[in-house]
């Protein structure tokens, strides 16, 4: 480094200051966040805004589980979790065959995929009259069903990557060895692609975790998930801000621990499988 | 061995089919369900003047289509739309395109800080609008706050209520947060670029522009179209920050589409109408979504 001319060192500095500045910028609006949620309502509601608060005093969240509002949190884990399960085992069925014996050719591939990118402001409204007639909205049932159709396309679309990723030899292989078609699926390519199972389990997970106007839509009181608890909260006059943040913050956490795990298959999960990490 | 071969007579390719129909089956069960019943059932409605006072099934014709037509607040809530997209997306490549040339060399800490510039793009779309109406709160909010420094005088800016503010206000915490995703995926992309065609193109003579026109936009498109995709149809959508920042207010200022239809069928419960429109941005977003597939090298 330091051999290097001065003007070029100068100009590293400064790319580095710019760096951190911008990562700067990014985070202060979470951090700002989580320094809410740890205030105490004085201090919320104090002019200039306190950037640091006296104490890390954890009332809030408190409140959130005295008042049964975190009740919230378990349901959008219920719905998330149920949901990721019936999406990734119906979806990689479904991927393993598109894959591999090209069901349907790259047609049935394109209509799964773009089933992805409707508007769920115009689906949401015929299956609110559905549910309404079978007696699903706010249910478990209701809300688990809907976010698996929701995510479907999306697992099957990247397990089809994942599952074109792993050499077919390995199968044909098995297959002359005497396995059945079911075995070849459960012993050769299960274990081959389970990275990309796991990756796809967490954003199929953080999916129906985020997912808001569904929620709002068709649920009421008894399975009401995070994100509508936290619009419950804006009200015309005020804002309830302890509990604003507590329940952000909440709901944020498991998304944040799933992402560290992750890292390595981020940006081919944003990205819709288009760029292999 | 060839699975060809190892499958030769018919028998194993007959089962070696039914076995791959049957991996599809329930699948496209519950995606037929979803994509399916929803089109038939908005396509009928949408021929019906079902609204809250009348509950009659009678079909009426083309009328809540004409009603489309005629409707300002929706060609409105249309307008808006396009207002965040047309500004939000450019913004969100350019300074994503900028962050990634930042980060594309070695610095110290760079693998943590790309590693916390993540973190927008996994936070829920509410959680998000909370966060910046939070910061935008015109009297706890730090960036009036800061606002007040600079300028030495208190700044109680109405950031969500103004007319004049809400647009800024909402595109920034939009531009927050989908940043960092062109950010991620074209830093990928830009990784990827041949160094040794860059290299080359570099010694011939070749200044800056020339190079990142000729070699890393060519390089770089594939994954750049599909990001511009993903987020034109997500702003397309836009629902979840404007309903936390303004719920689509001041008056109807800054009511998307999606906040309109919803308003539509859930507010004033205009349900034969709501279908109407529901089935023409369906329509309408399936067109683009065909002509954009087929340019987009989204399947490898």
């Amino acid at each position: 480094m330091n051999r290097l001319p001065l003007a070029h060192r100068l100009r590293q500095h400064l790319r580095l200051l710019l760096a951190i500045l911008i990562t700067l910028f990014f985070l202060f609006p979470v951090y700002w966040l989580a320094m809410n949620s740890f205030k105490t309502a004085d201090e919320i509601y104090a002019s200039p805004p306190v950037w640091w608060p006296a104490s890390l005093q954890l009332n809030n969240y408190w409140v959130l589980f005295k008042d049964g509002d975190a009740v919230s949190v378990w349901n959008s884990l219920v719905v998330a979790t149920g949901s990721t399960v019936l999406a990734m085992s119906l979806g990689t069925l479904c991927a393993y065959s598109l894959a591999r014996f090209k069901t349907g050719g790259d047609h049935l591939s394109n209509w799964i995929i773009s089933q992805r990118m409707v508007p769920p402001i115009a689906v949401v409204f015929p299956i609110f009259l559905l549910y309404v007639f079978l007696g699903w909205v706010d249910t478990y049932i209701g809300m688990i069903l809907l976010y698996t159709a929701f995510n479907l396309p999306y697992v099957i679309w990247m397990m089809r990557g994942y599952i074109q990723d792993i050499p077919r030899s390995l199968e044909e292989a098995a297959l002359v060895d005497g396995c059945t078609h079911w075995e070849v699926f459960w012993k050769v390519v299960l274990p081959m692609c389970k990275g990309g199972l796991f990756a796809t389990a967490i954003f199929t997970f953080i999916f129906a975790w985020n997912e808001f106007l569904f929620a709002l839509v068709l649920t009421r009181t008894e399975v009401t998930t995070y994100t509508v608890q936290v619009t419950h909260y804006f009200g015309g006059q005020s804002n309830f801000w302890t509990k604003i943040a507590a329940m952000s913050v909440l709901g944020t956490l498991p998304v944040f621990i799933a992402v560290v795990f992750m890292q390595r298959y981020l940006v081919r999960g944003i990205s819709l499988g288009a760029v292999k990490g | 061995m060839s699975l060809r071969t190892a499958l030769s007579s018919s028998q194993a390719h007959e089962v070696q089919k039914q076995f791959a129909r049957m991996l599809v089956a329930p699948a496209m069960l519950v995606l037929l369900l979803v994509a399916v019943f929803p089109l038939i059932y908005l396509i009928l409605v949408s021929f019906q003047g079902i609204t809250m006072m009348d509950n009659s099934s009678d079909f009426v014709g083309f009328i809540n289509y004409q009603a489309i037509l005629e409707d300002t607040r929706l060609w409105q809530a249309l307008w808006h739309t396009m207002v965040f997209l047309a500004i939000a997306l450019p913004l969100e490549l350019v300074l994503g395109l900028l962050m990634a040339q930042l980060f594309l060399d070695q610095l110290p800490g760079r693998q943590i800080m790309v590693g916390l510039l993540v973190l927008p793009v996994v936070i829920s779309p509410i959680v998000a609008g909370a966060i910046w109406s939070l910061m935008f709160d015109n009297r706890y909010g730090p960036i009036n706050q800061v606002l007040g420094w600079m300028v030495g005088h208190d700044m109680p800016l109405l950031w969500t209520i103004k007319p004049e503010l809400v647009y800024p206000a909402i595109l920034v915490a939009e531009v927050w947060q989908w940043t960092p995703f062109m950010f991620l995926l074209l830093l990928a992309a830009l990784a990827n670029v041949d160094k040794s065609q860059l290299e080359s193109a570099s010694i011939d003579g070749a200044g800056y522009w020339r190079i990142f026109f000729r070699i890393v936009l060519p390089s770089i498109w594939p994954v750049m179209a599909i990001a511009l995709l993903i987020r034109l149809l997500d702003l397309f959508r836009l629902f979840d920050i404007v309903w936390t920042l303004t719920q689509g207010g001041p008056g109807t200022m800054t009511e998307t589409l999606s906040i309109f239809t919803y308003s539509q069928g859930f507010k004033q419960f205009e349900t034969s109408y709501t279908a109407a429109v529901a089935l023409v941005i369906v329509v309408f977003l399936s067109a683009i979504l065909m002509w954009a597939l087929k340019r987009v090298e989204l399947s490898r």
